[in-house]
């Protein structure tokens, strides 16, 4: 068994189902906190999908959008803290 | 041999990352949904990441991937406590069925402290104004 097909069809499935629940908590989440939560476990993840897509194609130039992802997914939940600590006082 | 490894490490990863997912979707209040996806997202991704890191065995695309996992452990952290505390302010519900709530205690002596500081000072103003 080749190494790319094992993690074409075993491995993404997985991640593509995780994604899937992620997404119904997103839609679903009863408050805002639920939802910037649920955003931030989804870009975290997008990190490891497209260390995977570089495994697949074979090409290490991905990893740098990956770097970027992480630094955006941590900006974004501090953002959105600020944000709602400011709407909830008034 | 090293795909072998390279397979098993992705699999965990991918395995790490359906418990979190699971666990965002089946758990029942706000605080244990943050509680399991911080842990278990951090370590799936640090599986992956370790595993292109093998594989590439080349040192740029080594040190990249290592900075990422030291990122991530660094931050996602902290966005957890940050989140977490400001839905605590803003007044998100605990399950029903937890039993402890140390943050509740804490404010509620914190506030009599602010409040006896606010007697004194008020106290302190009209001796003022009475000596004059």
């Amino acid at each position: 068994m080749n190494v790319e097909n094992y993690l074409m069809y075993g491995v993404m499935p997985i991640i593509c189902l995780a994604l899937f629940f992620i997404m119904m908590r997103f839609f679903k989440g009863p408050q805002i906190v639920d939802r910037v939560v649920a955003l931030d476990l989804l870009i975290t993840i997008g990190v490891g999908f497209i260390a995977l897509f570089s495994l697949i194609t074979d090409n290490p130039v991905f990893l740098d959008v990956a770097m970027i992802l992480a630094l955006i997914a941590f900006l974004s939940t501090v953002a959105f803290s600020y944000y709602i600590s400011k709407i909830k006082k008034k | 041999m090293n795909e072998i490894l390279i397979m098993i490490l992705c699999t965990l990863g991918a395995l790490f990352i359906l418990i979190a997912s699971f666990g965002i979707y089946k758990m029942p209040d706000f605080y244990t949904r943050l509680s399991v996806t911080i842990k278990a997202a951090t370590l799936g991704i640090g599986c992956i990441l370790i595993a292109a890191s093998m594989h590439f065995s080349d040192f740029s695309v080594t040190t990249k991937a290592f900075a990422i996992i030291l990122f991530l452990i660094l931050t996602s952290p902290v966005a957890g406590f940050l989140i977490g505390r400001v839905a605590y302010r803003t007044g998100t519900r605990l399950w029903k069925f937890s039993i402890m709530d140390e943050l509740k205690k804490d404010q509620v002596e914190r506030s009599e402290k602010e409040r006896l500081k606010k007697k004194a000072l008020k106290k302190a103003k009209t001796e003022d104004s009475e000596n004059q």
